[in-house]
């Protein structure tokens, strides 16, 4: 068999699994349920303030573009919560609250505790931000994956607290520059590690735990939609990156996260009750400078002189080299597959149920 | 009928009487047999709720937040250091005028660690925008907690009731449990003008640039005053249903025409009431004030009650280190452009479990005569266990 057909077939096979299909003569064309019966819809409407080239409102937009009408959300302090709701304005086509930076996964436990007693199918959203997630609000929402709610938590990662200002979070890499952790004579940024919190969350044995990232909004979508269809605690980190904070141009967002997915730094992962159960295969692993060079917050390791620079750039590539190896990332000669193709998206509908 | 119940056991009861959607809560001494009874209640089926078993209460505060927002009756109860884990919760809950009911079963507050009953718990959320409601006995209690899921609802403000640690929750008094279905007539279901719901949709909790912020809190402050005629009408409404009340406001006994009144919140009053009756001949009577609604503050009602009186004497059941009393310095405050209004003796008693006998009656009073008499003391203290330079 010739690449090209091998490609084709393999293109074909992963449309199968989680593409629309093309509805077979006949076939009923009748939702199956208010959710798919909705026209395409946008739960995050534009006008709201984020910057431009903002990774978390684009991330946002793909989750309620697959999350559909029938939903609410609670949603954490942060940029997102910010940038969408200054009174008497707001963004969101779809009930929204905002408590606490901290409680995001507890109010949204009580928002489906109340859609229990109800009788109601609507599905809980929770959204945080890193810090809101890795950091203050992980109590919260331990306990909410413990006490098995219904309920889909959306990590959007840009790793660092944006929205006061680029401080870092235990979400932050290594070496990476934050107005808390500056790169300086005696320091080179962040002297830590960033949790490995999808680890933690699956810990908890939960249907669905995964990665995802804006740069490969089908698959993200095709997550959302997956979790959608679960009953049960699911879990999603998106990788958003922030022009502001990690002080790349504004047209550059996707390229930055398509870089971080591409060298294995940020791999994206499904882990299914514990197991891990598919992974975004790498084709051309590409050297984590190129993805660290186009951002400011890590030029401190871009000195040729300097020797610690050297020394953490291979750090960073000992870290990504990492995640290939325990995730068997390296792809076997195809792209990252843009499964189920932009164009596809079912508002939730078909293609989620059949996936 | 009325039946022999522990404090916490009839709370709970009366909770299950209000069929509340959602209940989230996470035991503290002394309201774990609130959080127990209503588990039992679950379990037995004799109850139909949602109960959240939280990690935190943090986040049993925030449950219940997201479960009223999200359209249900909703229910918490807490104390000591479960109120102030909570505490910026319940201003957020306040501040987006969510119409929620939470026990505190009143307890000091930590260092030194003490399980004992005062009222730091509660005072220290004292502006956070809730109602807030002292019972003086068990049934007091249990007919407040039912009054207060109809505040709650009419306002659209959040009701704290709040009843003695120990004192009240572990004691077992004869009480009367209205029927289910009378509760279920005077209690309608659970309504929330802003809820949470796909078919229209809101967004709550929203950011609020000064343009607007003193506009909110200017909605809030007159909410709450006007919260003040509902808690009276429904306590009236409560007595024409049931035949017992809960003194509204803020209920004056004893003797009418005496020249020196005592104020107090809680259970102390049933002591200050006791004692005055045991007390000797040459004590004298006194006017009894008991301040039922803390928040709102009832001021029209205390310059009324006071009226006539050459002396307060008012009971704090807790401290505001470096002011002295809370109570006394806000019925001071009230009462300072009253002409002729008494003189505020202020004690702070009771603190953090102390015993109050019923012959405190007799020696408040007796320092109305006393010229040396402090207008603020930790009344209980005693100088013997102090260090001389502390005394
Ligand atoms: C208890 C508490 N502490 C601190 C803050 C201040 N604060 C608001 S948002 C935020 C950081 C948000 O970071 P993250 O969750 O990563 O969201 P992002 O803005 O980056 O999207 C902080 C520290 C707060 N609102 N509440
Ligand atoms: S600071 Fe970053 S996360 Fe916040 S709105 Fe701007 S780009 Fe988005
Ligand atoms: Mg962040």
């Amino acid at each position: 068999m010739s690449a090209e057909s091998e490609r084709a077939e393999r293109l074909t096979e992963l449309r199968q699994k989680f593409g629309r299909k093309p509805l077979a003569p006949g076939e009923e064309t009748i939702p199956h349920s208010p959710r798919e019966a909705q026209p395409k819809f946008r739960g995050l409407d534009s006008g709201h303030r984020a910057c431009q080239g903002c990774g978390e409102a684009l991330a946002a937009r793909l989750v309620m573009e697959s999350a559909g009408p029938d939903v609410m959300i609670a949603n954490a302090t942060g940029c997102l919560e910010v940038f969408t709701t200054p009174w008497p304005q707001s963004a969101w086509r779809v009930p929204w609250v905002h408590s606490l930076f901290e409680n995001a996964a507890a109010v949204a436990s009580g928002m489906e505790a109340a859609m229990k007693a109800q009788g109601k199918n609507t599905k809980v959203l929770a959204f945080g931000g890193d810090g809101g997630t890795y950091d203050i609000g992980f109590q919260a929402l331990s306990g909410m994956l413990e006490r098995y709610h219904n309920v889909l938590y959306v990590c959007y990662d840009n790793e660092a607290y944006m929205n006061t200002g680029i401080q870092r979070s235990s979400s932050t890499p290594h070496s990476a520059t934050t107005t808390t952790s500056p790169a300086g004579k005696e320091r080179m940024g962040k002297r830590h590690l960033k949790k490995d919190l999808l680890s933690i969350i699956a810990a908890h044995h939960i249907p669905y735990a995964a990665s995802a990232s804006v740069a490969f909004p089908a698959d993200l979508q095709r997550k959302v939609r997956y979790a959608m269809g679960i009953d049960g605690p699911t879990f999603l980190v998106i990788h958003s990156p922030c022009p502001l904070g990690w002080k790349h141009a504004s047209a550059l967002t996707i390229q930055v996260a398509r870089r971080a997915v591409e060298c294995g730094l940020f791999p994206l992962v499904e882990i299914e009750r514990g197991a891990l159960t598919n992974v975004m295969p790498i084709r051309d692993v590409r050297p984590v400078t190129d993805y660290l060079s186009i951002q400011g917050r890590f030029s401190h390791l871009m000195d040729t002189e300097d020797t610690r620079a050297e020394e953490e750039r291979a750090h960073l590539q000992a870290l990504a080299d990492y995640n290939i190896q325990v995730f068997s990332l390296q792809g076997d000669g195809e792209d990252p597959v843009d499964t189920g193709g932009s164009a596809a998206v079912g508002r939730s509908g078909h293609a989620a149920r059949r996936a | 009928m009325l039946k022999a119940l522990e404090g916490s056991q009839a709370i709970a009861r009366a909770v299950a009487l209000c069929r509340p959607d959602v209940v989230a809560a996470y035991p503290i001494t002394p309201q774990t047999h609130i959080v127990e009874n209503l588990s039992r209640l679950v379990a037995d089926g004799e109850m139909h709720t949602e109960f959240v078993s939280v990690e935190s209460e943090f986040s049993a505060a925030s449950v219940v937040l997201g479960a009223a927002a999200a359209g249900s009756r909703a229910y918490t109860a807490t104390a000591s250091q479960g109120v102030l884990l909570m505490a910026e919760v319940l201003f957020n809950i306040a501040g987006m005028r969510i119409p929620l009911v939470m026990t505190v079963a009143n307890r000091a507050v930590s260092a030194p660690l003490s399980i004992w009953n005062d009222h730091s718990d509660s005072m220290a959320v004292r502006d956070s925008g809730w109602i807030q409601l002292h019972a003086a006995d068990n049934q007091e209690a249990v007919d407040t907690t039912i009054q207060a899921f109809r505040i709650a609802q009419e306002t659209e403000l959040p009701v704290m009731v709040c009843m003695d640690g120990f004192i009240l929750t572990h004691t077992l008094e004869p009480i009367e449990l209205p029927a289910q279905s009378a509760v279920d007539g005077w209690l309608p279901p659970y309504q929330f003008s802003r809820k949470l719901d796909p078919g229209d949709p809101k967004s709550l909790g929203t950011l609020v640039a000064p343009d607007f912020f003193a506009e909110v809190r200017h909605s809030h402050h007159a909410a709450m005053i006007k919260a003040l005629d509902v808690i009276e009408e429904i306590d009236r409404e409560w007595h024409a249903f049931t035949g017992r009340r809960c003194g509204g406001l803020l209920e004056v006994t004893g003797d009418p025409d005496a020249k020196i009144g005592i104020l107090a919140m809680g259970s102390t009053f049933g002591t200050i009431e006791t004692g005055m009756e045991h007390a000797g001949p040459d004590t004298g009577s006194a006017r009894l004030l008991k301040l039922r609604a803390y928040r709102p503050f009832p001021a029209e009602a205390l310059r009324k009650a006071a009226e006539g009186l050459d002396h307060l004497i008012v009971i704090d059941r807790a401290i505001s280190p470096g002011m002295g009393g809370i109570v006394g310095t806000e019925v001071a405050a009230v009462l300072a452009d009253v002409p002729g209004a008494p003189r505020i003796h202020n004690h702070a008693l009771g603190l953090g479990g102390r015993d109050i006998p019923e012959t405190i009656y007799a020696d408040l009073m007796a320092t109305i005569s006393d010229p040396d008499a402090p207008a603020f003391s930790v009344f209980d203290a005693d100088p013997e266990k102090l260090d001389p330079e502390d005394r």
